[in-house]
């Protein structure tokens, strides 16, 4: 048969010629540059923060790396950056899961009842365009300044990307799927799991990868705002007393934080989107 | 012999773009139990149409259609059904794919995985279970979809231009194994193709379509014996007949749909 061939190179046959394993070297030695590279450059970056601070420019506005590494040491060490950075994770991780939760379940139906979306159109895109953080203050008020209305103010920023990415996918299910499905005697709870939810799931994923940071924004605009404990409320005090270390040991935390979950989140989308090539 | 597959006075027509466009008009045919139907017919001449009608896909207008003696109202469970656009799941392995039909009739876990085993031999696709349907070339895929629609033993096959895509050896290749198939089970078969060749390869009566409105213009039985090979099929006299009459039926509505 003429397909063979093709058919053996489309499952990767077992021909490991000695072309294959040059091809892999080649591929090994590209990544290991890479991160050299990187490292390379984050070196190179310090270096450079450290040669321009008190040179090129005041201290007092970009301080220095010994400094700000000074002071992450110590919050380390005196138990500072765990106990603010467990309550930032802690409403992110909450504000995150509600945000979806309710995304997820509002965009399926929305999705599938077409009639609902039509009918609400407008006042979603009412409330899609107001800034989320001018929530911020009313959230406060309903919920207090603890660490409920930073919950909200992140819930309602993920819970808008969650929402609309998982219409669309919803929306751009293939119908031959859903009726073929359906003609093999699968029930409508059976067209939801084995059609609708993994079709959405590539633009639920994204919707995941882009509202991760933007929970972390919530949650931090609402420490600034009003609380008493938090990476965003460190940040914020220090501003007050102008202990510019402070501000950026703060703000290397939330990157390195949002890296983290970002990374996190691209391994599981690598294994749940593993069916695609 | 009964009817399988009975359509009495069909009619369908859309609205688009305030017109209103008559896709099926009068259509009366009956199909019997076991029997391999094919219909050809210029493209929008609403053969695919009907054959969605009896998948229970899209509604009648006006007419009837039973299938098994009950009239299709909504889907219809009771068929097998396959179109050229691949329709197994991407992200579901291949051995996923062909058991979910099964697992939607209630068939155990153990039960289940020895049937994928035999149908994924039975196409030729044994160690392929675990392989994603994007790993697999076309002509794989079309055998997973042929597994899937076997699998659970429906009594009745709809088949939308199932092998238009491939080229055309791999086409024979499927045509051959669909015909063993069909020889050793007899399901009730109905072949959507333009491809006036194929289904006079495959089919015992070849239904063609006018133009539109699509009417049933010609009914010709095909008097090949049911023992064909797929291959040499077409260097036989009676071959010749059924496609030289077919296309005196053909020929001017595919004229009539390129001069339009």
């Amino acid at each position: 048969m003429s397909g063979a061939a093709d058919e053996a190179a489309a499952i990767g046959g077992p021909a490991r010629t000695a072309r294959v394993a040059a091809a892999e070297q080649a591929a090994g030695r590209r990544r290991w540059a890479i991160i050299v590279l990187r490292v390379l450059v984050g070196v190179g970056f310090i270096w450079l923060w450290h040669h321009a601070s008190g040179n090129w420019v005041d201290t007092m506005l970009i301080s220095s790396p010994e400094a700000v590494g000074l002071r992450l040491w110590h919050w380390t060490l005196d138990g500072t950056l765990w106990s603010n950075l467990s309550v930032t994770l802690y409403a992110t991780a909450w504000g995150f899961a509600i945000g979806c939760v309710i995304g997820f379940s509002l965009g399926l139906l929305f999705g599938r009842y077409t009639l609902v979306a039509e009918v609400f159109d407008p006042y979603i895109t009412a409330i899609y365009s107001i800034p989320k953080i001018a929530l911020a203050p009313l959230f406060i008020i309903w919920f207090g300044i603890g660490i409920e209305s930073k919950v909200a103010v992140s819930a309602a920023i993920v819970f808008f990307v969650i929402f609309l990415n998982t219409y669309t996918g919803v929306r751009e299910v293939n119908p031959l799927y859903v009726n073929v499905t359906r003609i093999m005697g699968g029930s409508e709870a059976d067209v939801l799991r084995h059609v609708i939810v993994p079709s959405a799931a590539s633009w639920v994923i994204t919707g995941l990868k882009v509202s991760v940071p933007y929970a972390l924004v919530g949650t931090v605009i609402g420490e600034f705002m009003s609380s008493n404990r938090g990476i965003g409320f460190l940040i914020n005090q220090a501003t007050g007393l102008f202990n510019i270390a402070s501000v950026y040991a703060g703000i290397i935390v939330l990157a390195v934080v949002g890296a983290v979950i970002n990374t996190a989140l691209k391994h599981i989308e690598a294994h749940v989107l593993r069916w695609q090539r | 012999m009964t009817a399988s597959i009975a359509i009495s006075a069909v009619r369908k027509s859309y609205v688009s773009r305030g017109r209103e466009i008559l896709a099926l008009d009068r259509v009366d045919l009956d199909i019997a139990e076991g029997e391999f139907v094919a219909f050809v017919g210029p493209s929008g001449c609403g053969k695919s149409t009907l054959m969605n009608m009896i998948a229970g896909i899209l509604s009648t207008e006006e007419g009837r259609i039973t299938h098994e003696g009950k009239p299709v109202n909504g889907i219809n469970r009771n068929v097998g059904y396959m179109t050229q656009q691949d329709a197994v799941l991407p992200w579901r392995t291949v051995a996923e794919n062909v058991a979910l039909p099964l697992r939607f009739h209630g068939m155990g876990a153990a039960a289940r995985a020895a049937r994928v085993t035999e149908m994924l031999a039975a196409v030729g696709l044994e160690g392929f279970g675990r392989s994603f349907p994007a790993e697999l070339s076309g002509g794989m895929r079309k055998r997973v979809a042929l597994a899937q629609l076997l699998a659970y033993e429906p009594r009745t096959l709809l088949m939308d231009e199932p092998f238009g895509a491939l080229d055309a050896q791999l086409k024979l290749v499927m045509q051959e194994q669909l015909l063993a198939i069909w020889r050793a089970r007899r399901q009730t078969v109905v072949f959507v193709t333009h491809d006036l060749a194929e289904a006079v390869t495959l089919a015992q009566r070849v239904v063609v379509f006018s133009g539109r409105p699509g009417r049933i213009k010609q009914i010709e039985t095909v008097a090949l014996p049911e023992e064909r090979d797929v291959f040499r099929v077409r260097f036989l006299p009676e071959f010749e007949v059924a496609y030289t009459r077919l296309w005196e039926a053909l020929a001017p509505e595919i004229q009539r749909g390129a001069a339009a």
